[in-house]
């Protein structure tokens, strides 16, 4: 296996690890739908089942995810440092027919996503960002989580709200040329459907964005309390 | 010819003597050019005026100026071959432009193309790749029968597309990263398509992959500008095709 040192192994590795953590954002984004009631309890006792799963499957599946970040960030730093190098000069004239603001900045937007999520363990995953509502340390009168007081407490804040929402702005923007990218890199494209993914690649990425951003604006709005 | 309108445009162009010269932009003014003028054939008239005025007269790549060979490469006002769809500089005409217009002229521009002269750079890069693996290794011997193997129609069509490619590396010169993936992706697809392909089809992908970054060419980022800077209209799809022979191969 020559995964690990060729050009086209490495962006078949950033392809596939990138995906895993797309799909992880699926099911992140299920979970957090629970807030909107289907769930008998809420997204507490989302968190509840959550966290009364085995420890070796918590900690396997958050190291195995932990794993796939690294070797993303690990292999786009060095794919982009090696790119940076591959046109020597920049032309006189910047013309572009078919790169995007999307593809042209996957490693700003990545950057991005890494700072966000860093702050986003700290703050509802560790919880020692906002530690008086803390969900762990302040359960519901179920004795769940009260995931739902922590998150709104937080939300309830306009600032907090923007940089939740301004963040999912990045991953859509990350998204819009990574889904896609996915399949031409998996070699499961061709001139016939590469349209067809490209648009379903980007209506997955809103899908994402809408799906995410909608809870801390409807909390800001006071439409969830 | 006295019946038509004639341009003057002016020109900035890359000049630069050798490949450890940094190189500068020098700006020159084409004088009483008319729209039937091809885009080479301005710059002849623009030399004539510099050797007669005794300066040295811009060195650029051409052969056939039929729009085939692939041997003209030009990057102008950032687009390799001008930017009109499928076509190479030769093709392009002047009456693309308007009187007074300002024209930037650079040379392909990539770490794997180190500069000859003015707007002359070295290919030879494509060369190894090809060296690497663009071949079917057969027996030599009588002609064999045009009908002996048999090939559905379609992917002839499609070995035939990829085997458009001319080579001028106009793909290397629109990627941002410097990637020659479209050049090696088609060259990889005309072989790997065909039963006479197929044999060596998991070593040459991996050869002629491995021969792309040796030569220093960059990474595929999937910008897909390399399809919009092709002559010949080469489609990504190939790109995508050699991703998954390189896939095969790994288990090969």
């Amino acid at each position: 296996m020559q995964l690990f040192s060729t050009s086209i192994g490495r962006k078949i590795l950033m392809a596939i690890t990138g995906q895993c953590i797309v799909l992880f954002a699926v099911i992140h984004l299920l979970g957090n739908s629970s807030i909107f009631g289907w769930l008998p309890g809420g997204i507490n006792a989302y968190a509840h089942h959550l966290h009364s799963l085995p420890s070796p499957i918590i900690w396997g599946f958050r190291l195995g995810l932990l794993a796939f970040v690294c070797i993303h960030i690990w292999f786009g730093i060095q794919l982009t440092m090696e790119n940076r190098g591959g046109r020597p000069r920049q032309y006189a004239v910047k013309y572009t027919q078919k790169a995007s603001f999307a593809s042209e900045n996957m490693i700003w937007t990545g950057s991005l996503l890494l700072l966000f999520i860093v702050y986003h363990l700290l703050h509802f995953t560790i919880q020692v960002i906002s530690p008086e509502t803390a969900a762990l340390t302040h359960p519901d009168v179920l004795g769940n989580p009260n995931v739902l007081g922590m998150v709104v407490a937080a939300f309830q804040n306009v600032g907090v709200t923007l940089i939740y929402a301004g963040a999912m702005v990045v991953l859509f923007l990350h998204l819009s040329h990574g889904i896609q990218s996915f399949f031409q890199t998996m070699g499961w494209s061709n001139d016939r459907i590469q349209p067809f993914i490209t648009k379903a690649g980007t209506l997955v990425a809103l899908v994402m964005f809408l799906g995410y951003a909608a809870v801390p604006l409807t909390i800001l709005v006071r439409i969830l309390k | 010819m006295s019946d038509h309108k004639t341009m003057t445009l002016t020109l900035i162009v890359w000049r630069q003597k050798n490949a450890n010269d940094p190189g500068k932009f020098e700006t020159y003014t084409a004088k009483n050019i008319t729209e039937h003028h091809s885009f080479l054939e301005m710059l002849d008239c623009v030399n004539e005026d510099l050797i007669h005025s005794g300066k040295d007269p811009i060195v650029f790549d051409h052969d056939c100026r039929e729009g085939i060979c692939g041997m003209c490469s030009q990057v102008i006002n950032g687009a390799p071959h001008g930017g009109q769809d499928r076509t190479t500089v030769c093709q392009l005409h002047m009456r693309k432009f308007k009187d007074g217009d300002t024209i930037y002229i650079e040379p392909w521009r990539a770490r794997a193309f180190p500069i000859i002269r003015d707007l002359i750079v070295d290919r030879s890069a494509l060369d190894k790749i090809i060296q690497a693996g663009g071949y079917t290794s057969c027996h030599t011997g009588g002609v064999a029968d045009g009908n002996a193997i048999l090939i559905p129609k379609p992917v002839a069509d499609e070995a035939m597309d990829a085997a458009e490619c001319v080579g001028c590396g106009a793909c290397v010169a629109g990627c941002p990263n410097g990637a020659a993936m479209l050049f090696t992706g088609a060259k990889v697809s005309q072989l790997a398509l065909l039963p006479q392909g197929k044999a060596e089809a998991a070593e040459r992908v991996m050869n002629m992959s491995n021969a792309m970054t040796e030569c220093g060419f960059g990474n595929c980022t999937n910008h897909y500008e390399c399809q919009a800077a092709c002559p010949k209209g080469i489609n990504v799809k190939f790109i995508a095709r050699m991703n998954r022979e390189f896939l095969k191969a790994q288990f090969a």
